[in-house]
């Protein structure tokens, strides 16, 4: 498995972290709802096929990055830096 | 058909011409009275104890393949109860009682094979804590003894005691701890459910849950509609996709978990060995393979196989630990897919829809817990109480903050 990071081009899986679901992406408001809270911290879509990741370029450049990507082929379809991601 | 050694005999002498079929295989009615989804380890147990305690007998399990075709298939076969938290410790003592009278229990031999798990520790800090758990299963009820470096060594001579790294320092020993006979755990539940009248219903997928009135009515499958006063969800690492057909997320997160057997050898590894600062577990089952493992992938996966940084992982564990396994050759490697959750602790509760219910969150720990997850589902299903030993397997543990955090890593899926 290799991600191609866009600032490092193709790296091995192990220069990366897998920080969870891209829903860490989407923080509530401080003063949002305890259900806002449980949902971004615990329940997952988890789903079967396309999913967005986020993931750290730990060993590398030290990006943080949305990673499209396929659950049962394991295929990465796109990764991208979250700031770009934003953008 | 009961067995017995006489049985064995008998046939023998007899050409083997007298067995039957383990059990049915009943075309699904139009209603039942419990439906249970899943027919893995803990599916079948679930409805093998509805109708054994609760003396429930309109049930079917439905199976989207064959049963015991998924993660009880998958596993490492390990059997313990070495838990530290209370919520978990009366859970796994149970469950471990249950196995120890399983094989009478099913009339069928599950192989549960008592031979000692050793928990290796490594420097002052991680023996104290090994002390403390060996304390808190002994409170429990339990067996632990905690073992010196010449008592491991007398037990493990194999090991490599001088590694520069982690230099062995003794170990926890749970002697109660062992291993059983995956399949045959499937097998003797689904022979036990089926003498009981439960209908095992296979190559039948639910695709949808139908629910009136915030009350479960029933299922859809692939091989009809199904009605059902109450229905249990019991899909392990597919909880995901079966939740959401009730409109539900989950605080679960499927992981990939990588487990190794080599080719059949001689005995030589006569216990259960952890050795955690490697992330690395082995034993050898009874035709000989030496059955290993070690961590999670660390990424969201459904693909029942994992990538090569953890097999060169789990290999460079197993040769720090112990380099007399250099030689073996792997015959093969699998992957099972875990459903993890944000403490690692399961989940066996109601749901929001009135009848539906939910067995979940096994992480990568459900072998062991096959016999007292049914059990504890069974009753909440039949009488709509939580049993004592899972009363803290809530579903909404997370956001009311009474996590069940075993290993003290933090409120993340993939850090169990």
């Amino acid at each position: 498995m290799r991600l191609t990071c866009p600032l490092c081009g193709p790296r091995d899986r192990r220069e990366f972290y897998y920080y969870g679901a891209a829903d860490y992406l989407d923080r509530p408001a401080a003063d949002a709802a305890p259900e806002a809270w449980d949902a971004y911290l615990h329940l997952r879509d988890n789903i079967a096929g396309p999913v967005r990741d986020l993931w750290y370029h730990d060993q590398g450049c030290g990006s943080w990055l949305v990673v499209d990507r396929d659950t049962v082929s394991h295929e990465m379809l796109s990764v991208r830096a979250v700031a770009e991601d934003r953008a | 058909m009961r067995y017995s050694g006489f049985k064995v005999l008998t046939e023998g002498f007899s050409g083997n011409r007298g067995w039957t079929r383990a059990w049915r295989e009943p075309e699904p009615k139009a209603e039942y009275d419990i439906v249970i989804i899943g027919g893995g380890g803990h599916g079948l147990s679930t409805a093998y104890y509805l109708a054994r305690n609760h003396g429930l007998r309109n049930i079917a399990v439905l199976e989207k393949g064959y049963l015991g075709g998924g993660n009880v298939g998958r596993n490492t076969t390990i059997v313990r109860a070495n838990y530290f938290l209370p919520g978990n410790q009366e859970f796994y003592s149970h469950s471990l009682k249950l196995w120890e009278g399983l094989e009478a229990e099913l009339n069928y031999n599950v192989m549960h094979s008592q031979r000692g798990l050793i928990n290796l520790f490594h420097s002052d800090g991680q023996r104290d804590a090994f002390a403390r758990r060996g304390n808190a299963m002994i409170s429990q009820g339990d067996d632990a003894e905690l073992l010196d470096r010449a008592a491991v060594r007398r037990l493990l001579p194999y090991l490599d005691f001088d590694n520069a790294r982690f230099p062995v320092q003794g170990g926890l020993l749970h002697r109660r701890g062992g291993t059983a006979r995956h399949d045959a755990v499937a097998w003797g539940y689904a022979r036990g459910a089926d003498r009981l009248g439960v209908d095992l219903i296979q190559n039948c997928e639910v695709t949808g849950i139908d629910t009136a009135g915030g009350r479960v009515t029933g299922v859809q499958t692939t091989r009809g509609a199904i009605r059902a006063r109450k229905v249990g969800i019991v899909v392990a690492g597919r909880s995901g996709q079966v939740a959401a057909m009730a409109g539900m997320r989950l605080p679960v997160e499927s992981h990939v978990l990588q487990a190794f057997v080599t080719e059949g050898l001689k005995p030589a590894i006569d216990h259960v060995i952890s050795f955690g600062m490697g992330h690395f577990y082995i034993s050898q089952s009874d035709k000989g393979g030496l059955v290993f493992g070690g961590d999670l992938d660390f990424y969201a996966s459904y693909a029942a196989r994992g990538n090569l940084p953890m097999v060169e992982h789990v290999m460079e564990a197993g040769m720090t630990l112990m380099p007399m396994i250099g030689r073996a050759r792997v015959l093969r490697s699998w992957g099972g897919i875990m459903d993890m959750t944000p403490d690692g602790s399961p989940i066996i509760d109601r749901t929001p829809v009135e009848g539906l219910f939910i067995d979940c969150g096994w992480n990568y720990g459900g072998f062991k817990a096959v016999p007292a997850s049914g059990w504890c589902m069974a009753h909440l299903m039949a009488t709509g109480e939580p049993h004592e030993v899972a009363r803290r397997f809530r579903l909404d543990r997370f956001a009311t903050g009474h996590l069940l955090d075993e290993e003290g890593t933090g409120s993340q899926h993939n850090l169990h």
